[in-house]
């Protein structure tokens, strides 16, 4: 039995998140001011920084803490980092959008903070209670913001669907999860690996099944991603950010580990979903994004297609493949972050526009957005020598090295249509007459669209970094 | 300087001019005029250097010169640059004709001037990278960013269709391309490098190479163009501004070629010895259908581009020949066709500046107001021929020698190419400069200014000294086409023998 102390120190991000969450909710309520955000978003970016810093101080081996419950090693580190910059960015990019929107009030940062704590949780479960734990903190604040717009039909739509899609999803997540329990005897992801000792009998594969099915609402792959492109379009635009970026990377997380750790000896009988999956979400996200006139609608599907992208990756199975998820994750994630940034740059007048029209002639004025816009579409594409194009590398290298070949094949063909309607905006930007011009964005949101850009432009002339640091975190989970 | 070698320094060096003209504000008269200078600057400064790297380049030595190389991604992806003889000349026919495209465009662009030389210093970046990049994804990289660039080259300078042109254009080159990235995963996979070097002396399983050689068969036979995925040129070519169908003519087609001889001849040599009969008939369909089909076009433009996929069906016979005179015929084929194709596209604006169209109806006695321009149209429609005296001839006589000493059937067919593309050739000169000026347009229409002499005087001079002098290209691809071959004579011994072994 370790010291109490001891688990603490290796949860401190954790601890750091949830004392934060209290203190401002307390601020928020005591301060009154009709519960308009004050300082509390600052403080709440302040806080996930903290955590941040807190993430790489305890660098070291794997630690397992909370009685098998909760693990901390590089794997978890890497993926919470990135889960940490996609919640910061989100509230740097909500600042000004919430004040305009009149719904600046001082739950948003609060809730989003509670959110993080979850992804965190959900990243470091070791077993499949604290798993269930992590995600039920994530969801249900997610559900709460997702209307957080609560005057606007759409938004509440969003919420809604989402509550009862993502419900649902739990409560399959769940049955998967007894199962497992009630054929593996433990509900310890190692537990689980050493009980079933590479055989998977029938009541195994069930739990499997609904526990991958489970997760895959929250990573919103095909057949599981029904709800996303309502919630993306519906929910607020920074909320829709903080779906696309921190939740995504707490869902990919989770998934990685529980295959990895759970299941490695019957690698057969969860790749075959993971392909089926991965191939579905690679079509549905290339074809039907073709049709779209809303760039959020678009950037949802493009989402559910990059999520079948990256599980090419894990699909591979090998650590290889887990540091091509890795490598995968963190260039979409500035790729989202970018694009996002430049879709709260489309404001005329006071009113936030999302159609791709009217994106038209961009190119003449506003050359630097356009350039930066550009940028990220074709990277989203996956064209060199931007960032996105060493992403599919990794993947795609790795399930070649696994000798998945059909699947390499299927998803490189989607790739092509996908970029049809990536570049029919670089169309629209470029080669269209020009629209009404935008207004200037905040000084945050410009800041977080150059700096991504420049990552994603200029990540070819110096790769090593992060090719390092996701080989490190992929190793830590064999 | 900084650690990094001549030939980074020749890639990243219109990178530089790129930025310094993104840095200038304004779109007066004198900003522009600065963007111009800048650009043909920075392209003529590129070219000097690249001379210079001619000038240290020895063509005796079949290595690789002017190596650089740093880590780059993980173990097996290394930064690493290097030339020999079969990518040297390529090299400096992109830095000689990069001048030419932005002479070319030096009043004909009015609008956003300032992203067109943008996007051509950049596209001269990438090209120039993929002649000297030595690993095969950095390789990739260069080929498949070049898209890019030519994309909205075509998509905004372009003609009425350019939209569809542009989208064609990335969408073809893009599919092809792909499938040869998951075939260098395969490679990677087999030889933990991605290091050309290591990879040319590595030996491919005989049946995996097959995969691999009609994976990178989509990408360059795309790039090519072969019949029958050349559908895109003719719509890149007409809707692309006069610059843009220089480099597309001159330069990328090169690229399919450079790679067939780069990667696909001496990585597989037994898939290549297998498919060649494939390839020749595809060759043979390219040379007779293209030059049938480029005798009914009515648009100038056009006709020029199917003849480069005629010409371009030499190059890969010659290749495909697998011996010292096809593939040194190819190589000096497509260096030649850069020039002159090249040349005959420059002719080609210089009446579309003037009538602002391409159909050849519209045109007719040119002679009477343009005898400079009848002559300078003549010599390349003479070389585009393969008139003995101009460049197109050694480069067309060379591959059908190669073709006739592997398959004389092959040769016997695409002799009559020949035949057809003086057909068609002689058919766009009569219609456009003989004849009656009867076309009130033309009338008034004035002679080559000073510019465009300027621009033509080297091309024709290069067009005739390499026609009655070939020596000095086929001397610096010599050595390293040797070697190519003897390398694959001694893969293909070696599958011989261990063939004739299991009998």
């Amino acid at each position: 039995m370790t010291p109490i102390s001891f688990a603490l120190a290796h949860s401190l991000p954790e601890v750091v998140l949830a004392l934060g969450a209290l203190l401002l909710l307390m601020l928020g309520v005591f301060r009154g001011r009709d519960g308009r955000d004050w300082i509390i978003s600052e403080c709440a970016i302040a806080v996930l920084g903290l955590a941040f810093l807190l993430l790489f101080s305890g660098a070291g081996p794997k630690v397992v803490v909370f009685d098998g419950a909760f693990v901390d090693d590089a794997f978890g580190r890497y993926m919470k980092g990135l889960a940490l910059i996609g919640s910061i960015v989100t509230l740097l990019l909500s600042l000004d959008y919430m004040r305009r929107e009149k719904i600046d009030l001082f739950e948003f940062p609060v809730l989003v903070l509670l959110a993080t704590l979850g992804m965190l949780m959900l990243i470091s479960a070791q077993s499949l209670l604290s798993l269930y734990l992590g995600l039920e903190l994530m969801s249900l604040a997610l559900y709460v913001i997702a209307a957080f717009h609560r005057d606007n039909v759409r938004a509440s739509e969003a919420g809604l669907k989402y509550f009862a899609l993502g419900a649902l999803s739990s409560g399959m997540l769940l049955y998967g999860a007894s199962l497992l329990y009630g054929f593996a005897g433990t509900a310890s992801l190692e537990g689980i690996a050493t009980a079933i000792q590479g055989k998977a009998n029938i009541g195994v594969v069930f739990g499997l099944v609904f526990l991958l099915a489970g997760l895959s609402f929250k990573m919103s792959v095909v057949p599981f991603h029904m709800w996303t492109p309502d919630v993306y379009e519906g929910a607020p635009t920074p909320v829709t950010t903080f779906f696309a970026s921190a939740a995504k990377m707490a869902a990919v997380a989770i998934t990685v580990r529980v295959v990895m750790t759970a299941f490695p000896g019957v690698t057969d009988q969860w790749r075959q979903i993971l392909v089926f999956v991965a191939i579905l979400s690679m079509a549905v996200g290339a074809f039907a994004a073709i049709g779209q006139s809303n760039i959020k609608r678009l950037m949802a599907y493009s989402s559910i297609g990059h999520m079948g992208f990256a599980l090419v990756g894990l699909a591979a199975g090998t650590e290889q493949g887990v540091q091509g998820v890795l490598v995968y994750m963190s260039i979409y994630l500035a790729m989202t972050l970018g694009t996002f940034a430049a879709i709260l740059s489309m404001r005329i007048g006071d009113v936030y526009v999302e159609k791709i029209s009217d994106l038209a002639g961009l190119a003449r004025t506003n050359g630097p957005m356009a350039l930066f816009l550009s940028a990220m579409m074709l990277s989203l594409a996956g064209i060199p020598p931007l960032a996105g194009f060493f992403a599919k590398w990794y993947v795609f290298n790795a399930a070649i090295q696994a000798h998945l070949y059909p699947l390499a094949v299927i998803g490189v063909l989607m790739s092509v249509v996908a970029c049809f309607y990536y570049l029919r905006i670089v169309k629209v930007i470029y080669f269209d007459e020009p629209a009404p011009g935008f207004e200037r964005a905040s000084p945050a949101v410009t800041a977080v669209l150059v700096v991504t850009s420049l990552l994603v432009v200029f990540f070819s002339f110096w790769p090593g970094p992060l090719d390092v640091a996701a080989a490190a975190a992929a190793k830590s989970l064999f | 300087m900084f650690g990094f070698g001549l030939l980074s320094g020749l890639i990243f060096l219109p990178l530089v001019g790129a930025a310094f003209i993104l840095l200038q504000r304004g779109d007066d008269e004198a900003t522009r005029c600065n963007v111009r200078w800048a650009a043909l600057i920075t392209t003529l400064v590129t070219f000097a250097l690249s001379l210079w790297a001619w000038h240290l380049y020895d063509p005796s030595s079949a290595a690789f010169q002017l190596v650089e190389e740093r880590r780059w991604i993980g173990s097996g992806l290394i930064y690493k640059l290097g030339v020999d003889g079969m990518s040297m000349p390529f090299v400096l026919l992109t830095t000689f004709l990069m001048p030419f495209c932005i002479g070319a465009s030096w009043v004909t662009i009015e609008h956003r001037l300032k992203e067109y030389m943008v996007a051509f210093l950049v596209l001269e970046t990438l090209m120039i990278g993929v002649f000297c990049a030595l690993d095969l994804v950095l390789f990739y990289v260069f080929f498949e960013g070049g898209l890019i660039p030519m994309f909205l080259i075509i998509g905004i300078w372009g003609g009425k269709r350019r939209i569809y042109a542009s989208f064609k254009f990335f969408l073809y080159t893009l599919i092809g391309s792909l499938l040869m990235l998951l075939a260098i995963m395969a490679m990677y996979g087999v030889a933990g490098t991605t290091d050309i070097t290591v990879l040319l002396k590595t030996n491919f399983p005989v049946s995996m190479q097959k995969y691999l050689w009609l994976a990178f068969f989509a990408s360059f036979a795309v790039k090519m163009p072969m019949w029958p995925v050349h559908t895109w040129l003719p719509d890149a070519h007409v809707e692309a501004p006069t610059a843009g169908s220089v480099i597309l003519a001159g330069i990328l087609l090169k690229m399919g070629g450079y790679g067939f001889i780069r990667f696909s001849l001496p990585m597989f040599p037994d898939a290549s010895q297998y498919f060649a009969p494939l390839v020749w008939t595809l060759s043979i369909i390219a040379i007779v259908y293209t030059s049938l089909v480029a005798m009914v076009q009515e648009d100038m433009k056009k006709l020029i581009a199917y003849s480069s996929v005629a010409h371009m069906g030499f190059v890969t016979m010659g290749l495909f020949s697998m011996n010292a005179q096809g593939v040194q015929g190819a190589v000096f084929q497509m260096v030649s066709h850069g020039f002159v194709s090249g040349a005959l596209f420059l002719c080609v604006g210089v009446v579309y500046d003037r009538i602002h169209t391409r159909d050849i109806a519209a045109y007719g006695g040119l002679a009477q107001r343009m005898p400079l321009y009848a002559l300078v149209f003549m010599v390349f429609t003479m070389a585009n021929v393969g008139l003995p005296g101009t460049s197109g001839f050694v480069g067309e006589f060379l591959t059908l020698i190669g073709a006739f000493n592997a398959n004389a059937w092959v040769a016997f067919f695409a002799t009559s190419g020949v035949i057809l593309s003086a057909a068609y050739a002689l058919y766009l000169y009569r219609r456009v400069i003989f004849g009656v000026l009867e076309k009130p347009a033309l009338v008034g229409i004035n002679d080559l200014d000073a510019r465009e002499i300027a621009l033509f005087a080297p091309l024709l001079l290069l067009t005739i000294y390499y026609g009655v002098h070939p020596g000095p290209i086929l001397d610096a691809c010599a050595a390293s086409v040797d070697q190519l071959l003897k390398g694959v004579d001694a893969a293909l011994a070696v599958t011989k023998t261990a063939a004739l072994a299991l009998h």
